[in-house]
Order: structure tokens, then C-alpha cells, then sequence
């Protein structure tokens, strides 16, 4: 098991920040040195259990499809980033956001499903945020889907609250000093969205352009959202 | 409360890694996929609910499981594995042969390109 948590960030800063070639852990998950894939044994066996019981047509593979999709993609990270391009343009929204993010959220269609409240915390030049669970790993699920793996890591629900700069540099931010860290402990009732600051440059962008710059860790606070340069490129 | 639709028994099983809300979650692809498997197969009628609880209880409680739950899809795919076998669906050679026949398949096929079984060099 060794390494077991290096995957699991590596896995996540993939996610988070695009793939930009070298990562500081390089695990053998990553096959830099040649082109080839690998499946590791789980993987293998999943496709072999999935082989045989299509050749015998105990499965319909779309029906497979639908139920994945039904736990682990229609409700996403794209809901979060659709409400934060949407206050980014819309000033209206935007203050709706602030002063009641439940509804504000629910105006375009994403709900919770237990009926926790939402709040939005807005990023600014002197204030950055940051969420977290300490209790267990409350998540705004209606608008980030399912919960990245070291959010509900203890290390990262302990080490938010003692030392959230040094858990950004762990993510690979490094804020200027003079920015302040206000860090958001999530409850069952109440989840919280943070809304990055808007890029510099993207003037004119539509909301959909805009989406595509916000990603979930920055809507969770250990990101940012990504610069212009890396999307054009 | 909930107005979603409503979720197999299988995303009932005791251990599952959860959200709060209780829906299931995953670290990587295979885990979703071998959890819509099972829960597939119990909704045609394979196997029931309480025969993969039993199943997947015995997998979890190997005294060789890691005490964090790390590898609790491991146990999830043993125990399928196990149940798909005793139904003489699928015996663990032939399921064995396969995995190791789509491990050759990736190892073949360049980078970019969808992995299919036929580009295992031995079949």
C-alpha cells in the first residue's frame, strides 16, 4: 500500500489542473516513458467479468452505462461551474448568490436532496476560501457531485483548519501573503460553493467559455480558476 | 426527502463508500463500473439482495483486508467474482484467462487508441 496516498493526489491534481506533463509524484500509474496502456489487475478483471456476461447477454451494456452515469456524472462539477460563470456575468445573480445561495442555485435547476442550505463565499484579492468537513465530509453534492477522495481524507479534515496555507501549497497554490484564509467548516445542513475569482483577460466571455474555467477544486477552495493562457493552449 | 429515483438494494451494502447524501462513491472507473454490474444483475433477477450480502460480508471479513477499507471495491469484485462462478456463470479460470488476455490487449495497444480484446497478441 505504499505510495496509496501520492495516487490519490495524483489522481485529483489531474483533475484539477490538467494534465501539463510532469507531476512532482510520479507513481508507476503514470507510464511517462513509453506510449503503451495498463490496466492493473482490477481494472483487467472488471473487463473480464463485463466480457463474459456480455458474450453470455446477462447485461445490456447501455443500461450499465445509464447506471454509471446516474451515480457518477449527471450531477457534477459542470453544475457548480455553470452557477459560478453565471455570477461571474450576471451582477443580478451574483448578488442573489450572496445573500441566498439556496435559491439563487435552485433557479437553475439544481436542488439538494436532503434540502441543505447553500452558501456561496466569494473570493476576493484579500480574502480567500476554503471549504471543509471536519466533522465527516459534508459535500455540496447537488452542485459537485460526488466528493473528491482526500476531501474526506482525515489529513486534509484535520489540516485545513490548523494550516490552510499549507495545505494549498500541498495543491499547489501559493497565495500572496497579504491574502487572507477564511476556511468554511460544512455541516448537514448547511454546504458551502466558493466562487473563485474571475480570470484576468476573459472580458467579453460567454457564461459557456467561462464554465470551462472553473474547475471543482476551485470551487472547493484548494484551486483556482484555471488562467486563460492554459485553456487557449 | 428524496425526489431522486429510487436506488438498488446493492447501494444498501454495508460498507459502501457514501457520500453524505448516500449516494455511492468511487476512486477510480472500475470501482463504478463493477458497482453497476451487481447492481444490474440484481435488478434482472441473478442473484438477490441477500445473497450478495452474504457474498460481498464474507469478502470484506478476510482477516487479509485492510483495516481502513483502502480495498473494499477489491472485496466488492471478489465477491462477484465468487457469486458469478457459483451461479456457473463465469468460472474463475475462464474470468482469470480473460483478465490477463486484456491486460496483454492494453499493453498492445498504442496510446490514444480504444483497448478491445482482439489486440491481445496471443488470442
Amino acid at each position: 500500500m505504499t505510495g496509496k496516498h501520492h495516487d490519490d493526489d495524483d489522481h485529483d491534481h489531474a483533475h484539477g489542473h490538467e494534465e501539463n506533463g510532469h507531476h512532482a509524484h510520479g507513481h508507476d500509474a503514470h507510464h511517462d516513458h513509453h506510449h503503451d496502456n495498463h490496466y492493473s489487475d482490477m481494472q483487467a478483471r472488471v473487463r473480464a467479468l463485463e466480457t463474459v456476461l456480455t458474450q453470455k447477454g446477462l447485461i445490456d451494456p447501455q443500461a450499465l452505462d445509464a447506471i454509471v452515469d446516474t451515480y457518477e456524472t449527471k450531477i457534477g462539477p459542470r453544475n457548480g461551474a455553470q452557477v459560478v460563470a453565471k455570477a461571474w456575468t450576471d451582477k443580478t445573480f451574483a448578488e442573489w448568490l450572496a445573500t441566498d445561495a439556496t435559491a439563487a442555485i435552485a433557479s437553475l435547476g439544481f436542488t439538494g436532496r436532503q434540502g441543505e442550505h447553500m452558501r456561496a463565499v466569494f473570493n476576493t484579492k484579500e480574502t480567500h476560501n476554503l471549504v471543509v468537513c471536519t466533522l465527516c465530509s459534508c459535500y455540496p453534492w447537488s452542485v459537485l457531485g460526488l466528493p473528491p477522495v482526500w476531501y474526506k481524507a482525515p489529513a486534509y479534515r484535520a489540516k485545513a483548519v490548523i494550516d490552510p496555507r499549507g495545505v494549498l501549497q500541498e495543491f499547489g497554490v501559493v497565495l500572496p501573503e497579504a491574502q487572507k484564509i477564511r476556511v468554511w467548516d460544512s455541516t448537514a445542513e448547511l454546504r458551502y460553493l466558493v466562487v473563485p475569482q474571475r480570470p484576468a483577460g476573459t472580458e467579453g466571455w460567454s457564461e459557456e467559455q467561462l464554465a470551462d474555467l472553473v474547475t471543482r477544486d476551485s470551487m472547493i477552495g484548494t484551486g483556482l480558476a484555471r488562467p486563460t493562457v492554459e485553456v487557449a493552449a | 426527502m428524496s425526489q431522486c429515483e429510487p436506488l438498488s438494494p446493492v447501494s444498501q451494502s454495508p460498507g459502501l463508500p457514501l457520500s453524505p447524501e448516500g449516494a455511492p462513491a468511487f476512486a477510480e472507473p472500475w470501482q463504478a463500473q463493477a458497482f453497476a454490474l451487481t447492481v444490474h444483475l440484481n435488478e434482472r433477477g441473478l442473484f438477490s439482495w441477500s445473497e450478495w450480502a452474504e457474498n460481498l460480508s464474507r469478502e470484506v471479513h478476510r482477516p487479509e483486508r485492510a483495516e481502513d477499507g483502502s480495498d473494499y471495491f477489491d472485496a466488492w469484485v471478489a465477491a462477484l467474482s465468487h457469486l458469478l462462478a457459483e451461479k456457473g456463470v463465469a468460472d474463475a479460470e475462464t474470468v482469470l484467462a480473460l483478465q490477463h488476455s486484456w491486460q496483454r490487449a492494453a499493453e498492445a495497444t498504442p496510446h490514444g487508441q480504444p483497448i478491445e480484446l482482439a489486440n491481445d497478441p496471443l488470442r
